[in-house]
């Protein structure tokens, strides 16, 4: 799952207005491949703040993924049938997989998965804020499903395209499995629509919990963005924060409807001249509160994240011993 | 000939423990890929718990269910291993709270993983060809499990001087729960003599060999065994069972009209 985080300034971000000088020959060959929507590879000469731009928002999105396991892997060991348990573990490991494409896809631009993990447990380097929020409620596995990853299907099809090649050929896999996660969860929702009065509620108490946090997933409104009109530039972003959220409404509207729940949106209307559904205040002021740390679950998840780190390091440590000694016995022998 | 129900439960019971015990991991594994490795196993072993518990459901008739099954039991109407319901790490009473532990996670999927690979085989010649059918399939995922939890004991046995210690203690830790797997069961004497099952004790010398080698090359030691011997497989449990079936039956149970 990948959301807001391109536009959530770090300690690295912050030093992005800084192009260190080229050959002009490099920066022309650089432009004209992004000019002609290009693919830019590991091997090709690329502007200092471009590789830092990337490796932060490609980390940031790999940390997202494993983060994002958190509140799903939450509901693991209750699932309440075991087909609904093997869907959740195999989204849950899915999420896993693509934080490694993603990991691996940013280890191109020379940062090695030991620095960015650093960054993530230091608190330096952003994930998603959406996972900062508790699941509470079996019918939030569904709701993370259908909303979060359908946000974040609406932010990751447009980096199918994006000028990073590694990056972009990630996430044509991983966007694939999102949509599969979206179908899975909005069908375990439709199944609990048509259980018990308990059940429902399950489900609209799911959606008025999560409504708010995924239309802030896509970002501050683009007049307040930091890194949009550069990152556009570069091809690295495409479609502004406002202009998806508006798609991610107007395409969930009628599947609220066909489920039968209620979106917490008392604005939320059909505007006829727009051609879109108009919608309510965003509370940024919350949005904030969470990305700058202080959401619900925000120091939760990290000192999870970093307890399995340290409490894995012996493990580690054991596979690079054992793999040194096999080395040494091998040289051994062959002497 | 058909393996009775209760046998069917015990194969199935083992699965869907264990598969629970895995997935704990999901999120907190020491490294991302061991986090994927890990829930496969977990994948593996709840898609075995499926097709044990659907067959058995079919057997039974009526209004069962493999969700009825698995979620609708008691602990003690459960026939599992008694070392499969264990949690991931050393010797703690039921009520008690600890860390995961990769070493104990790791030996007991080695230790039963093994007695499996060769379980899953000689089921794959059951006279029961719907059980025969699932060990098929269970029998090529249990030699991956074999094949990815003895990798880590040698890493551990061979690695640091803490990893050995580590997988030495869950060793003492665990063996002695395998003594279960060589006594009898009704329910395995009866599958037995039905043409359905392989009598688990002639497997023992072959376990033995199977575990001996790894455990050489791990450079561990083989604990001697003696005294009491669990006894999962009759409805007799460790302290552990019921917590682990009231977190995973709970919500089920709190919505027994849902469907889900």
């Amino acid at each position: 799952m990948y959301t807001q985080a391109m536009d959530i300034p770090d300690e690295s971000g912050k030093k992005l207005a800084v192009v260190p000088g080229a050959s002009s020959e490099q920066e022309a060959a650089f432009e004209a491949r992004i000019d002609a929507d290009g693919r830019i590879e590991p091997q090709d000469w690329m502007p200092e703040a471009y590789r830092k731009t990337l490796v932060r928002q490609i980390s940031q999105h790999a940390h997202s993924e494993i983060v994002g396991m958190l509140p799903e892997g939450n509901w693991i060991s209750r699932a309440p049938s075991l087909k609904r348990k093997a869907i959740l573990i195999a989204k849950v490991q899915d999420e896993g997989g693509h934080g490694l494409y993603l990991y691996s896809a940013a280890e191109t631009l020379g940062t090695s998965r030991d620095e960015m993990l650093a960054g993530l447990h230091s608190g330096k380097a952003k994930y998603s804020s959406i996972f900062n929020y508790p699941t509470l409620n079996w019918a939030d596995v569904g709701v993370i499903g259908w909303l979060v990853d359908g946000a974040a299907i609406m932010n990751q099809i447009p980096l199918c395209r994006c000028s990073y090649g590694p990056y972009s050929r990630a996430m044509i896999r991983v966007c694939k499995e999102e949509s599969f996660h979206q179908r899975q969860g909005y069908e375990a929702l439709l199944v609990m629509m048509k259980g018990t009065d308990e059940q429902k509620a399950m489900v609209q108490d799911a959606v008025n919990r999560y409504w708010w946090k995924c239309l802030a997933m896509f970002g501050p409104p683009d007049a307040d963005s930091a890194h949009s009109a550069q990152g556009m530039r570069w091809g690295i972003k495409r479609i502004s924060n406002d202009d998806l959220r508006q798609k991610f409404i107007d395409a969930t509207v009628p599947q609220a409807k066909v489920l039968g729940v209620t979106l917490p949106d008392p604005d939320l209307k059909w505007n006829e001249e727009r051609q879109h559904y108009d919608y309510g205040q965003i509370d940024w002021q919350e949005f904030w509160n969470t990305v700058e740390g202080n959401g619900p679950c925000n120091k939760e998840r990290l000192a999870t994240r970093v307890k399995a780190h340290n409490d894995g390091e012996w493990v580690r440590q054991a596979a690079l011993a054992h793999a040194r000694k096999q080395q040494e016995r091998a040289t051994k022998e062959a002497a | 000939m058909k393996a009775p129900v209760d046998y069917l439960l015990h194969l199935a019971d083992n699965a869907v423990v264990l598969g629970q015990r895995d997935a704990e991991w999901c999120g907190h594994g020491p490294i991302l890929e061991e986090d994927l490795a890990l829930a496969n196993v977990s994948l593996d072993l709840i898609g075995q718990a499926r097709l044990l518990y659907q067959l058995a459901a079919a057997r039974i008739g009526g209004d069962a269910t493999e969700d009825k099954l698995a979620y609708f039991r008691d602990d003690t109407a459960f026939r599992n291993y008694t070392l499969l319901e264990l949690p991931n790490h050393g010797p703690l009473v039921g009520y008690a709270a600890s860390d995961r532990d990769y070493a104990t996670t790791i030996m007991r999927n080695f230790l039963y993983s093994a007695l499996m690979v060769l379980v899953w085989d000689a089921l794959e010649k059951s006279a029961d060809s719907e059980l025969a059918a699932i060990a098929a399939k269970s029998l090529k995922e249990a030699r991956y499990h074999l094949h990815h939890a003895a990798d880590w004991v040698v890493k551990f046995g061979d690695g640091t001087e803490e990893s050995h210690a580590r997988a030495q203690a869950a060793l003492e830790h665990l063996l002695p729960y395998t003594e279960e797997f060589w006594t009898p069961s009704a329910a395995e004497d009866a599958a037995v003599a039905a043409g359905a099952a392989v009598d688990v004790r002639t497997l023992r010398a072959a376990w033995d060999a199977l575990v001996a080698d790894t455990l050489a090359e791990a450079t561990l030691k083989r604990p001697e065994v003696r005294g009491y011997v669990t006894e999962g497989k009759h409805g007799r449990h460790s302290e552990h069972l019921s917590y682990l079936l009231a977190e995973m039956q709970g919500l089920a149970r709190a919505h027994p009209n849902g469907i889900w």
